[in-house]
């Protein structure tokens, strides 16, 4: 068995690992060390429930080769969270609004979506909708995701909101 | 769905991958960006011994230009491609292509190269490599050799790339012709991203008094091979590309269209799609080179 050593860095933090070549960034990441925020869905690069940043930029870590991944800068939706204990902006947004259900694509949603507002402070709703294409949801039929990308954009922006109201749900 | 078990390198340079792809002979296989070759490594319908990774290797990345012809090295990504200014103002019609492929995500990862090593018909990037006469540079440990688009495209996931050859870049020549250039590039899928049910990709000049003076266009993924559509270039070069004269242009070849059935899409239905592609990204080429005129 091929076997390679990996040093990488993860929401931060220095990892080294000895990894088979065939093992996935995904599996590495939930099985190696326990961040099981990523979650594996298709395991063959059409679902999006892996996403991760890789070096800044969201690719799915079913596609990649843990030992690709040897000195690079990985963040996963546990990274978002500006401490343990609290959600960041864009993960309050989602929970307001409603924007998951059974919740196994909401890490990668997260992340892409994460992506976009880094580099796009004023996304168009067409521009959210680019940027979670690449993301499958079964439960939410999408509008409440991009409702909470917009809401999260918003507030990022200093335009600080409360929730908008929705009927059937207390504001 | 996970790989078989293979050896992993990671070449400096060329010279070492080539020399890795001569000792592993068919048991060896190129990952680039892997968005392709992994899936296909996980349902085990590829089992390749080694894998040569040459992500890391410099002289596979980047753009340049030289005297006119820009050449696209193969591990370049898609999405460094489909940002780069000289890719827009130079290549247009693959920047066009480029914003097809794939996801964000996928293009963050997948190559330039990588797409066109793995000669998938409904592929974006090789139709526009083939409406644009582009070059492949296939590199070996014996030394290196030019094949035109058209020929290394053979079969479908099939390449003119023998076992110990590495693709080490893409060079698109210059169009020589005065006048304004025009690009269309038209595609049908059942989400978007997908992959196409045919896509027709079409680079045109118009010389002063408005008259076509060269136009190239190809049509991809309603059949087994991007090809080219030689009757309606033949049909239209030197003329005013009026919306009839496209439409006849097009209705001549209709019925010839190769085009297979599968899951998604009838061959007839593929057909009248790829007749109704190919008229749209003429006349979208013609109404952009018009403007650029104005």
């Amino acid at each position: 068995m091929s076997q390679h050593r990996v040093d990488l860095t993860v929401n931060g933090k220095p990892r080294s690992a000895s990894v088979p070549a065939r093992l996935t960034l995904v599996d590495f990441l939930r099985e190696t060390l326990n961040l099981t925020g990523t979650h594996t869905g298709c395991e063959h690069g059409v679902c999006g429930a892996c996403t991760v940043l890789l070096d800044g930029e969201p690719v799915r870590s079913c596609l990649l080769f843990a030992v690709q991944a040897d000195g690079a800068q990985i963040v996963t939706v546990e990274g978002l969270a500006p401490d343990a204990e609290g959600l960041s902006v864009l993960q309050d947004s989602f929970c307001e609004l409603h924007a998951l259900q059974c919740g196994f694509c909401t890490s990668g949603m997260l992340i892409a979506a994460h992506a976009l507002l880094t580099r796009d402070t004023d996304p168009s709703e067409e521009k959210i909708r680019e940027a979670i294409g690449g993301n499958l949801c079964r439960c939410t039929g999408y509008k409440q995701i991009v409702e909470a990308i917009a809401l999260a954009a918003r507030r990022l922006k200093g335009a600080n909101e409360p929730a908008p109201q929705r009927s059937g749900h207390d504001g | 769905m996970k790989a078989v078990d293979f050896d992993y390198w990671r070449p400096a340079d060329l010279a070492e991958t080539c020399a890795l792809l001569s000792e592993g002979g068919g048991d060896a296989k190129i990952i680039a960006g892997g968005q392709t070759l992994v899936p296909l490594l996980a349902m085990r319908l590829a089992r390749p011994a080694l894998l040569i990774d040459i992500n890391r290797v410099a002289e596979l990345q980047g753009i340049a230009e030289n005297g006119g012809v820009v050449e696209i090295r193969a591990c370049t990504r898609q999405a460094r491609a489909l940002a780069d200014p000289m890719v827009g103002a130079k290549l247009p019609l693959l920047a066009k292509a480029l914003s097809f492929v794939g996801h964000e995500q996928t293009r963050n990862r997948g190559t330039v190269g990588g797409s066109l090593a793995n000669a998938d018909p409904a592929a974006e990037i090789g139709l526009a490599a083939l409406a644009l006469d582009a070059e492949m540079s296939l590199v070996s440990a014996k030394g290196a050799r030019t094949v035109p688009v058209g020929q290394f495209f053979v079969s479908p996931m099939e390449t003119a790339l023998a076992p110990e050859e590495c693709l080490a870049a893409v060079r698109f020549p210059a169009w020589r012709e005065a006048g304004r250039i025009g690009t269309g590039f038209q595609e049908t899928s059942i989400r978007r991203s997908d992959f196409a049910l045919a896509a027709a990709a079409v680079h045109l000049v118009l010389d002063q008094s408005g008259r076509c003076a060269r136009i190239a266009v190809s049509l991809g993924g309603a059949g087994a091979k991007s090809v080219r559509v030689a009757a309606i270039e033949q049909a239209l070069t030197g003329g005013r590309l009026g919306d009839g004269e496209i439409t006849a242009s097009v209705a001549q070849v209709h019925d010839g269209i190769e085009a297979v059935t599968d899951i998604h899409a009838s061959a007839a239905h593929r057909r009248r799609i790829a007749g109704a592609l190919v008229a749209r990204a003429i006349a979208e080429a013609r109404d952009e080179a018009l403007a650029g005129q104005a």
